[in-house]
């Protein structure tokens, strides 16, 4: 039997991709099972939806982009 | 599905040669051949009659001849259809992807930095926060057009992608078409939502009561994804229809929990918040990243189609909002015609 390979795809201020996989266990060691051919695992940790990415992170960081823009705003006036 | 009432001259000639048949003859119709974007994406009579040429392609109707897919006079129709269409819509999103390739540093910083360029209201907003139960359902009846052939427009581009471009899409659509079980292709999970707020799971059911723009936001899709050298603009469309998808779901189910629609009518919203937060991914990078590596010519095209989804998007979702801040439908009116 061909041996089955799990891949994992770290996106860049994302989440990680996971291909291959049945089952996925958090950090509080609950298992939770995978329905897809891939997956998308929250690396930034607000997401409302443990263990998967649920897009918080960009809100988050267009907040941020929002309040640089202000404080650059600020220091230019 | 029925072929549906044509909305003016053009429609009334394709319409007539539709429930001919096969026939000689020429098809003598008065063309307009300029006109603004926005005049073109809101035209009523151009976008239905072009919506219902390209439904040929998908499920035809049951009272039009299926050999009419092919028939010479409404392909040669179709073409100068297109022309407009994709005139159109060149036009519009030419600013955009000015800026893009001017500011960015790569291509991905282009495409996400196109996908961002919205500049309308946002619809998901609106629906999470505002709209009535009446406005929820009218958004139900005009998305339906869509999401009962969802994922279907991209799935044209398949044969014409090699490579990882083309394992990427397979993924994405594998998960689209259910993840191999037909109870969860998306398609019927969106008949489901209408089930479950009481409206009709048929395809194509609200068709006649769909405004043009919308109209156009579906017409695009069958533009890019039935012409091969338009398949960047479809990759494109679908990186950008994925990527700005995630977040407005979760708008979507809190607007549908908030006016007290039961999870039946949900679920759909709550299974994308998930998928197309792996799918933005997968077409930005996967689909789109990989045919710029291997056909770096496409680029330009890509995110032409991007940008075509955020603006006609757009263009739909103010139409929307409009309507509704004034206080009436944004269901097209049908004057004379029984519904």
């Amino acid at each position: 039997m061909t041996p089955r390979i799990c891949g994992v795809e770290v996106i860049p201020d994302g989440p990680a991709l996971l291909r291959g996989v049945d089952v996925v266990t958090d950090g509080e060691g609950n298992e939770h099972q995978v329905t897809r051919p891939v997956v998308a695992v929250c690396l930034c940790g607000r997401t409302q939806r443990d263990p998967w990415c649920d897009g918080t992170h960009k809100a988050v960081q267009e907040a941020a982009r929002k309040a640089a823009s202000q404080r650059e705003d600020r220091a230019t006036r | 599905m029925r072929l549906m009432h044509p909305r003016g001259p053009v429609s009334e000639g394709v319409f007539a040669r539709m429930l001919r048949g096969p026939s000689e003859g020429a098809l003598g119709i008065p063309f307009r051949t300029d006109g603004s974007a926005e005049t073109i994406l809101t035209d009523d009579d151009l976008q239905i009659a072009l919506w219902a040429l390209y439904e040929l392609h998908y499920r035809g109707f049951t009272d039009v001849d299926e050999r009419m897919e092919w028939d010479p006079q409404l392909i040669a129709v179709r073409g100068r259809l297109e022309a407009l269409l994709e005139q159109a819509v060149r036009g519009l999103v030419a600013p955009f992807v000015s800026r893009a390739e001017e500011q960015a540093e790569s291509f991905q910083a282009a495409l996400e930095n196109v996908i961002q360029s919205s500049d309308g209201p946002s619809l998901a907003v609106f629906l999470q926060r505002q709209a009535t139960v009446d406005q929820y359902l009218e958004f139900l009846m005009i998305r339906s057009l869509y999401h009962l052939k969802e994922s279907d427009p991209h799935a044209w581009v398949v044969p014409r992608l090699t490579g990882g471009a083309k394992v990427a899409l397979a993924e994405l659509q594998y998960d689209e078409f259910g993840a191999g079980r037909a109870d969860q292709l998306h398609q019927e999970l969106f008949a489901r939502t209408l089930r479950g707020a009481d409206l009709d799971d048929r395809y194509g059911a609200y068709v006649e009561l769909t405004p043009a723009a919308t109209l156009a936001a579906n017409n695009v899709m069958s533009l890019f994804g039935l012409h091969r050298r338009l398949r960047g603009a479809a990759m494109g469309h679908l990186a950008a229809f994925e990527t700005t998808s995630s977040l407005p779901c979760r708008k979507y189910a809190q607007g549908a929990d908030r006016l007290g629609f039961s999870s039946e009518v949900t679920q759909y919203f709550d299974e994308h918040v998930e998928a197309d937060a792996v799918h933005e991914h997968v077409a930005q990078r996967g689909i789109c990243g990989a045919m710029v590596s291997e056909e770096p010519q496409l680029a330009n095209d890509i995110l032409v189609g991007a940008a075509a989804n955020v603006h006609v998007g757009n263009l739909e979702g103010s139409q929307l909002i409009s309507a509704w801040e004034a206080g009436g439908s944004a269901l097209r009116r049908m004057e004379g015609v029984a519904a």
